[in-house]
């Protein structure tokens, strides 16, 4: 019949109209910015640079190796090299970027550069209040502004930090096992070698166990 | 007059009643004899400018909270206790915006459309009976000056887009009055039954005509089956001739930016907004009028509420169906306006004379009833069968990217 | 009273005088159509002026609600809202000039030929709406229905003309959506 879908329109609004007094689940929206819906685990905005402990600086995990410069679309990421180095997760001395600079006014979210990154160093934060008055550097993020700690990488992605830190916990104990095996061997060799010229008439069986 | 209750030959209803009419002879009391008639009507003009605006004001928070509930939100609430005050806000808004006129516009018209537009929408208002003895001039041909001001309001939307120099503008003004010039046609001819009822071209007469009751049930022409289909008919040419969704394309936002008002800023775009809505409200208070017994209570026993307040009321309810529609329906694109206008409403308009002129000459009794009802219904069925015999509909099927 | 007429009369007069001389004489072609817009509400005041109020609003409803409308979109639809290259005065004004005064002269004749042979009726004919339907529908009526089947042929015409060109048994979905 002409004009049915319009009547079934006209009671479909009605009954909403009618519901969003009565029921308060109607209303999906929330009094912004006194009320905020609580974002879900995969949201990202902009990158950041983790670091584990308390030093941001000991403990940055970024080793400027900049492949995220090179992978980034629209290059918005700027990296200078440090000229001397310091440890790393695992001990070994690594650089670490002197200047790392993220334009977030041309950063896409893609995410590539968290994707490409080989030492989990990099990636996406949550934060999207982020207007400023300042034009020219207000959205220029240096290297400190960036550094978070891995606390809040956990407050924010729970559970893709317990996965990244269980896998840097797994490569830093094999790594350590593998030192372990080198210095035992190392120290097993040296100890062959400094019981050499006497060890003929006793036979080595020394401590591999 | 009407034949109701003895609750009339109590004074203080009837005071309350003709509340404003007093006031008027009151003030004109003040002034000398040949000076009264002048001063009633510059009271009555007064009136007119502060109270329909004032409507326009409520109208505008109402729409957008309305709207926002049918739409599961809620609508603005920041300004003022529950939102109450956000026309203020509007208003400071569009009188602080710089007034922008494009440098190859035709400036004397671009000027004057806004203009002409609020001074005819602001003239139609001057035959309509907001209550017992309160209308600002008895014409005896009202609703003809009525419906030429209407049509004077087209000229106002092709001056305004042609007078900007943009192709956007210029083609949602064509739009815009072409839909304008076929939706006069059913507006007229759906008007012309209760006019051919009553025997007479003022508005006053036609309220008049409709402030009997039989038993409780008041005389509208809407509870008849002629007075209900020119009722449905002229809504929905109404509709069509302010620019009101569904029928907004001239205006869509997402079809041409803005139509013909594209390219006006400030105060001359809140003067169209104005002119829009003021023209809504009065062609309502048209249809109230001719169709829903004007300032006539619903049942004899609820006289005692003043006439004013009863029209002003029915106002409020068709603001709030407007609303609702608007709320509801999506918009109409061109061909399917034109089709629906010259293939639908035409034939229905022209038969509803047929049949208001057959509910003359049967006479009084049920026959009439049976005979008038059936026929519109009939037509109704086999004209939207016939209409829609083409378009395939069948159940909706998605396609998901997999 | 300014030589015997009411000052609203001289004003509604020199508005409409005024909307007319600019038609004739504005460049810009939609402007001209505006002006005569404003003829014809001069026209339509002056109606109102005699208490006609029945022609007064159909003036408006008609001529300033319809005519003006197809004036201006015939001069849309036939691009001639440009800069005209043409001058405003034709080179024949002395034939145009002769032939309008001509016309006044003739004119002027009979309208006070017909003022002093009724100067004595002194107040104007109150007709109703009422009785402009019933004279329509009783001695009127031929004309009313030629008129009618005269809109009918125009309107027919119209649909031919509009219509697409080509109409094979096929082409069901071509025109649009039915409603």
């Amino acid at each position: 019949m002409l004009g049915e879908g319009i009547l079934k329109g006209l009671g479909e609004t009605a009954k909403n109209f009618a519901g969003s007094f009565v029921s308060k689940e109607r209303l999906t929206t929330v009094q912004y910015p006194e009320e905020r819906v609580a974002p879900i685990e995969n949201t990202r905005d902009f990158p950041f640079l983790v670091y584990d402990g308390d030093d941001k600086m000991a403990g940055l995990r970024c080793v400027a190796c900049q492949i995220c410069e090179k992978e980034c679309p629209p290059k918005c990421i700027y990296i200078v090299k440090s000229t001397d180095k310091k440890p790393d997760y695992v001990g070994k001395p690594q650089i670490y970027p002197a200047r790392f600079d993220i334009d977030i006014s041309v950063c896409m979210s893609c995410q590539i550069c968290v994707e490409v990154c080989p030492f989990e160093a990099i990636k996406m934060d949550t934060e999207f209040e982020l207007s400023t008055t300042d034009r020219f550097g207000g959205l220029l993020f240096d290297r400190d502004h960036l550094s978070k700690s891995n606390e809040h990488y956990h407050k924010i992605h729970p559970t893709e930090a317990s996965e990244v830190d269980a896998r840097l916990a797994e490569e830093k104990a094999k790594a350590e096992a593998k030192a372990k095996a080198a210095a035992e061997a190392a120290a097993a060799k040296a100890a062959a070698a400094a019981t050499a010229p006497t060890a003929k008439p006793v036979p080595a069986k020394e401590p591999g166990a | 007059m009407s034949q109701s209750s003895q609750l009339w030959a109590n004074p203080v209803w009837t005071n309350l009643d003709q509340i404003f009419v007093l006031l008027q002879h009151w003030v004109e009391g003040f002034f000398p004899v040949w000076l009264q008639p002048a001063v009633g009507t510059v009271l009555g003009v007064i009136a007119i400018v502060a109270a329909f605006p004032g409507i326009f004001a409520l109208t505008t928070v109402l729409e957008r909270k309305g709207l926002g509930r049918m739409q599961n939100r809620l609508g603005p609430n920041r300004v003022g206790p529950f939102g109450i005050l956000q026309p203020v806000a509007d208003g400071i808004k569009s009188l602080t915006k710089e007034d922008i006129v494009p440098l190859t516009a035709d400036g004397v018209v671009h000027f004057l459309a806004p203009v002409v537009l609020v001074i005819a929408v602001f003239l139609g208002f001057a035959v309509l009976p907001v209550g017992r003895n309160m209308v600002l001039t008895n014409l005896d041909a009202g609703l003809l000056f009525f419906f030429a001001i209407g049509a004077s309001t087209e000229l106002s939307v092709f001056m305004a887009g042609w007078s900007s120099r943009n192709k956007y503008s210029l083609l949602g003004a064509m739009r815009a009055v072409a839909q304008m010039i076929s939706y006069e046609v059913p507006l007229l001819l759906s008007s012309v039954v209760a006019v051919m009822i009553t025997g007479s071209l003022s508005t006053v007469k036609i309220v008049e005509a409709q402030s009997g009751f039989t038993g409780i049930f008041p005389h509208w022409y809407v509870f008849t089956p002629w007075g209900f289909a020119g009722f449905v008919l002229f809504v929905i040419a109404a509709l069509a001739e302010t620019n009101r969704s569904p029928f907004d394309l001239p205006e869509g936002e997402s079809e041409l930016v803005a139509g013909y008002f594209t390219e006006y800023s400030g105060f001359k775009f809140a003067l169209f907004f104005l002119g829009e809505y003021l023209g809504m409200f009065s062609i309502a208070g048209f249809a109230i009028t001719l169709f829903l017994g004007g300032w006539g209570a619903p049942l004899s026993v609820l006289e005692i509420i003043p006439s004013w307040a009863w029209f002003f009321a029915k106002l409020l309810c068709a603001i709030f169906f407007f609303i609702w529609l608007r709320g509801t329906l999506p918009r109409l694109r061109q061909d399917q306006l034109m089709n629906f206008a010259w293939k639908f409403m035409l034939p229905m308009s022209l038969l509803n004379l047929l049949v208001a002129g057959a509910w003359r000459f049967l006479g009084d009794g049920w026959l009439r009833w049976i005979v008038c009802s059936a026929v519109l219904l009939l037509a109704y069925g086999l004209l939207g069968r016939v209409l829609m015999r083409h378009q395939r509909l069948g159940a909706r099927s998605y396609r998901y990217a997999d | 009273m300014i030589f015997g007429l009411s000052i609203v009369f001289v004003l509604t007069s020199i508005l409409t005088v005024a909307g007319a001389l600019a038609a004739a004489l504005l460049k810009n072609l939609v402007h001209c159509a505006l002006s005569l817009t404003i003829t014809f509400a001069g026209l339509a005041l002056l109606y109102l002026q005699l208490d006609a109020q029945f022609a007064g609003f159909s003036q408006i409803l008609v001529y300033i609600g319809a005519v003006a409308i197809l004036v201006v979109f015939a001069i849309l639809l036939t691009r001639g809202a440009g800069i005209p290259e043409y001058r405003s005065f034709s080179s024949s004004w002395l034939a145009g000039i002769t032939i309008s005064a001509g016309v006044f002269a003739l004119l002027a004749w009979a309208v006070t030929k017909s003022l002093s042979a009724s100067a004595s009726s002194s107040a104007a004919p109150q007709v109703t709406v009422q009785q402009i339907g019933l004279a329509l529908m009783s001695s009127y009526v031929l004309p009313l229905e030629i008129v009618a089947v005269l809109l009918t042929v125009a309107l027919i015409g119209a649909v031919i003309v509009a219509m697409p060109e080509s109409r094979t048994p096929k082409s069901e979905s071509s025109q649009g959506g039915d409603r």
